[in-house]
């Protein structure tokens, strides 16, 4: 079996209306060239989820879906970083839906992981306890929240094999596992694509029965000069002694 | 010395050697560049690792290494690195000793509102992200904030008007004219800054708040 698919192969399967996970951390450990293919075409009426919104600033990432009004409904636990979801949801173009970042992961880990629900304690006596059933447990207050899946996820990984296993690099797992396995069909975008048995089992972060497809990402190198570019035009990368 | 440098300075004090610790968006991730070199503190950053270290020079970041503002950082010896389902474990299971956290309002019950600004019925922005969970999990909460608005109406409040991160779970507030500690009997005043009299203290407050003693503290900054 080989799950290697190209850009154009996985992107045909988007279609209005589908709800998406899209992983990544403000642009960190985010599918970038998915996204960039995604905004080229014309899908539209998404419900997106995501941890949180784009990289500070917007131009980047999720923001190029949300200017051009591709999305629809957004369940993320912030969304205040990025000018074109803030301008869309401003104007009435797309509706949010907020819960705190645990419980949000929960609910898509209990997504994949055949779970009925999540029951935590977190958001009780706030505005996301709003509509939500409650459990009284050992005399504690609970909300009951309910799974999370999507048609497609796109996830973002350091390596894969085509047999579609995942190793993970840096910071930049954050929702990715969670969200691999909550979809109907996963695809992993990738720096690198290597044979079987180039991944050590120990290095597995993702394991290949959650991923339909792989696809090529950015080399590494461009990976690296792009994040560069990025953190030195925000000012946050300075010279030695500078 | 500019407020929010003093706030963030008086909050160093408050972490202990050993300590596990969340800082938060915006003014409290300033907090660890005061803190003196020989408290071994613990940092997370809720996107997924522990013991992080300060921003790195051109050309040694690294493209998968970012806090949870997305800005460049490294990782120092003894850290790890896991997805956010286990950074949250840490987080809403009692595994945080300490938060600080930059709030809209507090108030005398030991309420924080910091996550929700209204622009229409039912709309806010920017969104709780990882608050409700840190408030909830962290054993102790640490509110920052400046004292008044720009109308110089107070930020210390009878009651939040704001829809709140959470209730009843802050510990200590922080301003750059007042230290509070929320307890069973109210708010009581801890330090106070050199230049106030409680007088003028209670005029910029709206919050009820006792005086121990008659007498707080001079307020402390490393």
């Amino acid at each position: 079996m080989n799950k290697v698919k190209t850009l154009d192969e996985v992107i045909d399967q988007v279609k209005d209306g589908m709800t998406l996970m899209i992983g990544g951390f403000l642009g960190v450990g985010s599918p970038l060239r998915c996204l960039e293919k995604l905004a080229e075409r014309n899908v539209k009426d998404l419900t997106v989820i995501a941890i949180v919104n784009s990289y500070p600033g917007g131009n980047f990432d999720l923001a190029p879906l949300f200017a051009k009004k591709q999305i629809r409904k957004f369940i993320t636990a912030h969304a205040g970083t990025c000018p074109e979801a803030v301008q869309a949801y401003k104007s009435g173009d797309v509706d949010i839906e907020y819960y705190p970042m645990g419980t949000l992961i929960e609910k898509i880990r209990a997504g994949g992981a055949g779970l009925g629900a999540v029951v935590t304690p977190i958001g009780v006596n706030t505005y996301v306890e709003k509509d939500k059933e409650k459990l009284i447990l050992n005399g504690k207050e609970y909300l009951i929240e309910l799974p999370l899946r999507a048609d497609m996820a796109f996830i973002k990984g350091y390596r894969a094999d085509t047999l579609g296993n995942i190793q993970y690099r840096g910071i930049a797992m954050n929702s990715n596992p969670a969200m691999a396995s909550a979809a109907d069909y996963t695809v992993a975008e990738v720096n690198e694509i290597v044979s079987l048995g180039d991944i050590d089992p120990e290095r597995v972060g993702t394991p290949c029965v959650f991923v339909n497809a792989v696809v090529n990402g950015y080399p590494m190198t461009q990976h690296h000069a792009l994040y560069r570019e990025l953190w030195t035009k925000s000012g946050y990368l300075r010279q030695p002694n500078a | 010395m500019d407020v929010r440098e003093k706030i963030v300075r008086r909050t160093a004090l408050e972490l202990k050697d050993g300590e596990v610790v969340n800082l938060g968006f915006g003014m409290p991730v300033g907090v660890a560049n005061y803190i003196a070199p020989e408290k071994a503190i613990i940092f997370q950053t809720e996107n997924g690792a522990l013991m992080f270290g300060p921003t790195p020079v051109l050309g040694k970041e690294d493209p998968d290494v970012a806090n949870a503002a997305s800005q460049p950082i490294t990782l120092l010896p003894g850290a790890s690195i896991f997805d956010i389902a286990t950074s949250f474990a840490i987080i809403r299971g009692g595994h945080v000793d300490a938060t600080v956290l930059g709030a809209l309002e507090v108030d005398q019950n030991g309420n924080i509102a910091n996550w929700a600004i209204p622009f229409a019925e039912g709309k806010y922005l920017p969104g709780m992200g990882g608050a409700m969970d840190l408030v909830g999990g962290a054993k102790r909460v640490i509110a920052i904030l400046q004292h008044c608005d720009k109308k110089g109406q107070s930020k210390i409040l009878h009651a939040c008007t704001l829809p709140i991160t959470g209730k009843g779970v802050v510990d200590t507030i922080i301003t750059e004219l007042a230290v509070f500690r929320v307890t069973d009997k109210g708010l009581m005043l801890e330090e106070m800054a050199d230049d106030m009299t409680v007088e003028a203290l209670k005029a910029v407050t709206e919050a009820d708040f006792i005086v121990p003693d008659g007498n707080p503290k001079h307020y402390q900054v490393v």
